[in-house]
């Protein structure tokens, strides 16, 4: 019992989803014990240990019940990490890249800071990386417009990317994107046709195209960055049509069915994969991304550097038939998935609740032991 | 006279038929209109139009050989929107109107050229993109690339089709693959855009033509005109999306009146794959009904 106990990646009370409470709760006594540990010089990591324990147990737990609407939440949580922390690095956490050199502008209208490109290296890999950019504070999520693009953003994409391919660089995109934005300035600058010849040049680029959700994949604004020779998803990432709110006020004429919607849509990793929609599904540490960002980080790194080395590795006309193969087989000949899960979002969370009562006395008849 | 009654009596069964531009209004014989390619009589405006017929109304009578028929959807994601299953909707659906789904696809000719063709019906769901309507286009330009025959798309879609959830967004990079290739081939890709065409559709094959032809009054756009004013919170311009804002932002090449749509897209075919056999001439003309104005200052020099 020599090494102390640390309590790493905890539940933060302001951006804490309803079903990591008592996960929260289970950390705020840990906490307790730990600070009564350190000042009064009592060794208590015999008590602590099993508690850090239960706390992962708990997760592990509500991972394995979190329903698609759950998970919408994780995919969209405030500290998930985002394209910076992969690049170069957020919060004094390094990112993955050991080089960075962003390239501003579309050469016709702007520089949306909603997608960011530029040059990226990662040990022997030199390639082209393009992300949304959501924000983190209000200020920058104001100028990336919340992860929203404008045409300008996917004719960035798309100028950078036809660059890439006259140099023989690989490209790797990050998507994390609610949707394309609506607006009128959207719709006169041709947000369609702008997402249409994204899409067309993508699948045919000469260059290795590595694609990863990596939070939301919202319909076409992700799909504007989203063709490629590999497309992955972390675990709780969401990639849809439409967004679950979208459909349900479609066609449940009340947005209030989003959980409905989530699970109707088929939206989760899993379903993906089955659906052949993506190729692989990338691991998120427990309980999600947002928990533990430094390893999220380690973890996408190593899948990078393996689907890179592949893919290049190919040979380019190869790779190009294969890709072909894979776009024009998209939906083609699947057997019908099975029912999607009965139990509904609510009820998970009122189990939760009971179970954090039923928690309580157990707790606090620890306590007189200290 | 009450007014629920005043309109049963105007519209009687499908004797006559009423313009659904709201400023019009006016009743016509749905037979006049029919043989109008159901354009209104009265004001010109463009009125949804059968995927049948608009094959009919662009191909040589009896041309028409489809393409992918045999592709039927298949409900993979056991969806159900609250009210019914999707396979439920869509035997509805199937039943109610003679479409099997929201795409026809397949070769023809058009005034004796070969040509490949797909034309979505609007009257199916909505004209919605699922697995089938994807395939069915994506095949209809590989028959295109095959045949080395130009590719026309007539596209009239409310987007992708949400009971197929990512399969449907899908499509867009499945079609979109199959335009890259004609594109890279030379094969020249005519895409005609109707009332209205939006989502998923706009945003992928219907946005990728040689030359891009819209009807007049057409919506055609991104995010549906609902989406942006509840996303803005602020009510739209008139006129705004319509094929006349679009050709002025410079997305949209011609607008064309329907009943003059074959003369014009042979017109451009004759441009970009002239016919060894075809007198060059006569084709460049053959979208206006008398001969060109221009050339009669030089003919009145020489007399």
């Amino acid at each position: 019992m020599g090494e102390p106990v640390t309590l790493t990646n905890k539940t933060d009370l302001t951006t804490c989803l309803p079903f990591e409470r008592p996960v929260f709760e289970l950390e705020r006594k840990l906490e307790e014990l730990q600070a009564l540990s350190d000042s009064a010089s009592m060794n208590l990591n015999g008590e602590l240990r099993p508690l850090l324990e239960k706390r992962d147990k708990m997760l592990v737990e509500i991972v394995g019940r979190l329903g698609p609407w759950e998970r919408v939440q994780i995919a969209r949580h405030p500290r998930r990490p985002q394209f910076r922390d992969y690049a170069m690095g957020d919060q004094g956490r390094p990112g993955m890249l050991d080089e960075w050199i962003e390239l501003r502008g579309d050469r016709l209208f702007g520089d949306d800071k909603a997608i960011s490109t530029g040059f990226a290296r990662l040990g022997r890999h030199r390639f082209l990386l393009i992300g949304h950019r959501k924000g983190r504070d209000t200020k920058e999520k104001l100028a990336c417009n919340f992860g929203c693009a404008h045409p300008e953003g996917y004719r960035k994409a798309l100028q950078k990317m036809k660059l890439a391919d006259r140099f023989g660089l690989p490209i790797v995109t990050l998507i994390n994107t609610p949707g394309a934005y609506p607006g009128i300035g959207a719709e006169e600058r041709g947000q369609a046709w702008a997402i249409a010849e994204n899409i067309l040049e993508m699948s045919a680029l000469r260059v290795p195209t590595l694609c990863i959700v990596i939070g939301e994949g919202g319909s076409g604004g992700a799909l504007g960055i989203g063709v490629g020779d590999r497309v992955l998803m972390l675990e709780h990432s969401y990639y849809s049509v439409i967004s679950p709110e979208g459909c349900a006020a479609i066609l449940w004429k009340s947005g209030e069915k989003a959980p409905e919607a989530a699970r109707a849509l088929r939206l989760t990793s899993e379903d993906l994969l089955r659906l052949k929609v993506v190729d692989e599904v990338v691991p998120e540490p427990l309980g999600g991304a947002h928990r533990d960002a430094a390893t999220m980080v380690g973890t996408l790194k190593a899948a990078v550097v393996r689907h890179l080395d592949e893919l290049t590795a190919m040979d380019a006309d190869e790779r190009l038939s294969l890709r072909y193969a894979k776009l024009r087989a998209f939906g083609n000949g699947l057997p019908p998935l099975d029912p999607p899960p009965e139990v509904p979002a609510p009820k998970a969370e009122k189990g939760d609740r009971k179970a954090e009562k039923a928690e309580k006395p157990s707790d606090r008849g620890d306590r007189p032991a200290k | 006279m009450p007014w629920s009654f005043r309109k049963k009596r105007e519209v009687p069964a499908g004797l006559w038929t009423k313009c659904t531009n709201a400023a019009c209004g006016k009743m016509a014989f749905s037979k006049t209109i029919q043989e109008n390619a159901n354009v209104c009589p009265e004001c010109g405006h463009h009125m949804k139009l059968e995927a049948k017929r608009r094959v009919d109304l662009l191909l040589d009578a009896g041309s028409f050989r489809p393409v992918g028929e045999d592709v039927a959807p298949v409900d993979v994601l056991r969806f159900h929107d609250g009210s019914e299953p999707y396979e439920q909707k869509l035997k509805r659906t199937r039943a109610k109107g003679t479409a099997s789904e929201a795409c026809i696809a397949g070769r023809g000719t058009m005034g004796g050229r070969p040509v490949a063709l797909a034309v979505l019906d609007f009257g199916f769901l909505g004209g919605s993109m699922g697995v089938v309507v994807g395939e069915r286009v994506a095949l209809a330009a590989e028959a295109a690339l095959a045949d080395r025959v130009p590719l026309i798309v007539v596209a009239s879609s409310g987007g992708a089709r949400m009971h197929e959830g990512a399969l449907s967004l899908m499509q867009m990079a499945k079609t979109s693959a199959a335009i890259a290739r004609l594109r890279a081939a030379g094969v020249p890709y005519v895409s005609v855009l109707a009332d209205p065409c939006t989502g998923g559709v706009s945003a992928s094959f219907a946005a990728q033509g040689d030359v891009t032809i819209a009807e007049p009054g057409a919506l055609v756009g991104f995010a549906g005109p609902r989406v942006i004013e509840s996303t803005i919170r602020t009510t739209l311009p008139d006129g705004f999306q319509r094929a006349e804002f679009l050709a002025d932002k410079g997305f949209v090449d011609r607008i064309v009146d329907r009943r003059k749509l074959r003369d014009e897209i042979l017109a451009v075919l004759a441009f970009l794959a002239p016919l060894p056999d075809q007198p060059l001439l006569e084709t460049a003309t053959a979208g206006e009904p008398k001969p060109a104005p221009a050339l009669e200052p030089h003919g009145k020099k020489g007399r």
